[in-house]
């Protein structure tokens, strides 16, 4: 057994929570538009390609990284507004199957219209000058972008609890994910608190996309590994819990990470098997209640 | 009633051109069933497979084809999986009926296709690295292998590069035959040459973050990191090996490095990387046979140069029709001892298929990718070394369990 000095494995663990920040962005928009619609989004993974190829085309037409990184969940967001009102919104009270299929469907569209537009080729995505390189973080160097990602993580999870806990909005908004019946007699547009969660969600899908653009270059497929990878943060954490998508998304990142120093061939097994291990001891997931509320 | 007036118009007219009428019912076109990972992380390369195929397809209907038959090819999705492959080759044979196989990205993929292929005596050229492919057990007669294989390539560069970058190596391998492949490849080559494994950490194919794997290699300080992986891992892999800042004391190496997968990485990432191809464009600067390709590829193809594993397409499909020209038919026995009987330079200069294994015998080149350039997008490598056609590079006959 190889000896594994401490610098090392601390900064293992540290690039297990830079990644588990990246699992976190991607499974935010997956789990609350579950937590608050029941909507299984499978389209998720192809939104978050939406969203790099959406900064791609900006960049090429003179935008920077930057302005890209606001525009870009803005316009996956709108698009997601509109596939909620036109396509979503007429499936709502028909069984869960009914939505998932027509997500699943959607991605293939949204893929292939990517295709089309831009080619099967991936792009490359250059890392802003800001932020491209390695820093020394005490144990060892590492880039300076993951970091980054880490506090974009931290703030729009931040941003998130904020406005679900302490807004008026994010009151009916947990309301009506409880009973939507009692909101509408009391006066409330549920329609329209679900269509805005919808493109809030895609909106963030979008964001992730852009945030990993960087990382990997923007390419038609990417978003398939990607929906796997959010659909085990989610189910981890508990369909729909907030909270249960930060914890398990750096519980995920960590697995991965300790798995690839101590038996990399086994690194992509070892989240599923996370997954199967979580499911056996609490089907709900860690934080995820019967009927999928935000914790 | 109709029917029979139909049969009876039928029968005049192919009264004064029996042997016409004969041409297209019994034999009609030579088809070549092309399966390949269209969809997948293969799928750019194997896009380009698919065009540069084309060419090689439409120089021959346009010489004329074989007496006037006209060649055909039958793409099919393998989507990067034996099973798949194993099945759409099947159908390929039973149903298309083919006359050959040409095709196959992924080393498991192929072998896949060469057992369906071997059993039913369909000869197939396959056109994407593997050593298993040459050796006895998998190999069979109608078996032919157009690509490198990583033997011969990891040996080449490995020969490039230990001199001149150090002997410290760790590597950063595919966890599946190619890479398994590749690394023994660098590791025979390099033995001589006093190299050095720190380390060989395997990762699942189709990774999209190496940033895990990363912090231990950095750790070990090596001269040379070695990417054994391909297509959009390779691509990832690189990319994010420079984000780790390890291009500052590290050479990166790549036993094949991709022309696609360094224009969707960009120069920046890719600027250094060291690695070897079996074809890269800007051999048209010496080779003639290289300036034709190119040119016929552009006109065919919106100006665009063609990649590595797209020249192997051509490559592929160019010598079975040559040898079913040579042959005067599609008949397998036939046009397999037409394809050994070969000495040809369609693209990059002499090649042969080696008699024991039916390895086609051809140059490596050795590769470095620069930033980019003023002279266009498709200008990314320069070629640094090259390795001639010679048997030496590749393992014995006897070593493959062939009789010699």
């Amino acid at each position: 057994m190889v000896d594994y000095p401490l610098d090392l494995l601390a900064l293992q663990v540290f690039a297990g929570l830079a990644l588990g920040a990246v699992y976190v962005l991607l499974a935010l928009g997956l789990s609350l538009i579950f937590g608050m619609l029941g909507v299984v989004n499978f389209a998720h993974g192809a939104l978050f390609a939406l969203g790099a190829y959406v900064g791609v085309f900006l960049l090429g037409t003179g935008w920077n990284f930057w302005a890209a990184l606001v525009a870009v969940p803005l316009a996956v967001g709108a698009a997601g507004l509109l596939v909620e009102r036109f396509l979503v919104r007429p499936l709502y009270g028909r069984p869960v199957d009914d939505p998932l299929l027509l997500t699943f469907g959607l991605a293939y569209v949204v893929v292939e219209a990517i295709r089309i537009v831009f080619g099967k080729q991936p792009e490359p995505v250059e890392t802003p000058e800001l932020l491209a390189g390695a820093v020394f973080i005490g144990v060892g160097y590492f880039p300076l972008y993951r970091v980054f990602l880490i506090g974009v993580a931290a703030l729009v999870v931040l941003a998130l609890w904020l406005l679900l806990e302490r807004t008026r909005w994010g009151l009916i908004l947990r309301a009506g994910a409880r009973d939507p019946t009692i909101l509408r007699v009391l006066g409330v547009d549920v329609g329209r608190v679900w269509l805005l969660v919808f493109g809030l969600g895609t909106g963030l899908a979008g964001l992730a996309g852009w945030l990993a653009a960087p990382l990997q270059g923007a390419a038609p497929e990417m978003g398939v590994p990607v929906l796997a990878e959010a659909f085990v943060v989610t189910v981890v954490g508990g369909m729909g819990s907030l909270l249960g998508a930060v914890v398990a998304g750096l519980l995920v990142g960590v697995t991965y990470s300790m798995t690839s120093l101590l038996a990399p061939e086994m690194a992509k097994v070892s989240i599923f098997a996370l997954m199967a291990v979580v499911l056996l001891l609490r089907p709900q997931g860690l934080f995820g209640r019967p009927g999928g509320l935000m914790a | 009633m109709i029917a029979t007036r139909r049969a009876t118009l039928l029968a005049a007219a192919a009264l004064p051109l029996p042997a016409l009428v004969r041409a297209q019912g019994t034999e009609g076109p030579i088809r070549i069933g092309f399966p390949t990972p269209l969809t997948g992380a293969f799928g750019t390369e194997a896009q380009d497979q698919v065009r540069a195929a084309e060419v090689a397809v439409a120089e021959f209907n346009e010489s004329g084809g074989l007496g006037g038959r006209r060649a055909e090819l039958l793409v099919r999705d393998d989507r990067l999986n034996p099973g798949e492959a194993a099945t759409r080759t099947l159908e390929l044979i039973e149903r298309d009926r083919v006359d050959f196989l040409v095709g196959g990205l992924s080393a498991a993929v192929q072998l896949a296709i060469n057992n369906v292929a071997k059993e039913r005596k369909v000869l197939f050229n396959s056109i994407s690295q593997s050593d298993a492919i040459n050796e006895a057990r998998d190999w069979g007669p109608t078996t032919f292998h157009e690509a490198l294989n990583p033997h011969m390539t990891a040996g080449a560069v490995a020969r490039h590069a230990l001199p001149r970058f150090g002997k410290r190596w760790a590597f950063l391998t595919a966890d599946y035959a190619y890479g398994h492949e590749m690394v023994r490849g660098f590791q025979r080559a390099g033995q001589p040459l006093g190299m050095e494994t720190l380390a060989d950490i395997r990762h699942p194919t189709g990774a999209t973050d190496y940033s895990t794997f990363l912090p231990r290699i950095a750790g070990l300080r090596p001269d040379v990191l070695c990417l054994c992986n391909f297509g959009r891992d390779q691509q990832i892999a690189v990319k994010q090996a420079g984000d780790f800042g390890l291009k500052r004391n590290v050479k990166l190496v790549a036993p094949v490095l991709l022309y696609t997968a360094r224009l969707a990485g960009g120069g920046p990432a890719f600027e250094g990387v060291v690695g070897g191809t079996s074809y890269y464009w800007r051999l048209e600067e010496t080779v003639p046979s290289a300036r034709a390709f190119n040119d016929r590829f552009r006109r065919q193809h919106g100006n665009r140069v063609p990649s590595d594993y797209g020249a192997l397409g051509y490559g592929g499909v160019r010598t079975v029709l040559e040898a079913a020209k040579a042959a005067g038919g599609t008949d397998t026995a036939k046009v397999v001892e037409a394809m050994r009987a070969l000495r040809y330079d369609y693209y990059k200069g002499p090649q042969y298929y080696r008699g024991c294994d039916h390895q086609s015998v051809q140059s490596v080149l050795v590769i470095e990718a620069k930033a980019n350039t003023a002279r266009g997008e498709a200008d990314v490598f320069d070629i640094v070394a090259q390795e001639g056609p010679e048997e030496r590079f590749l393992r014995s006959c006897e070593e493959l369990g062939h009789k010699a």
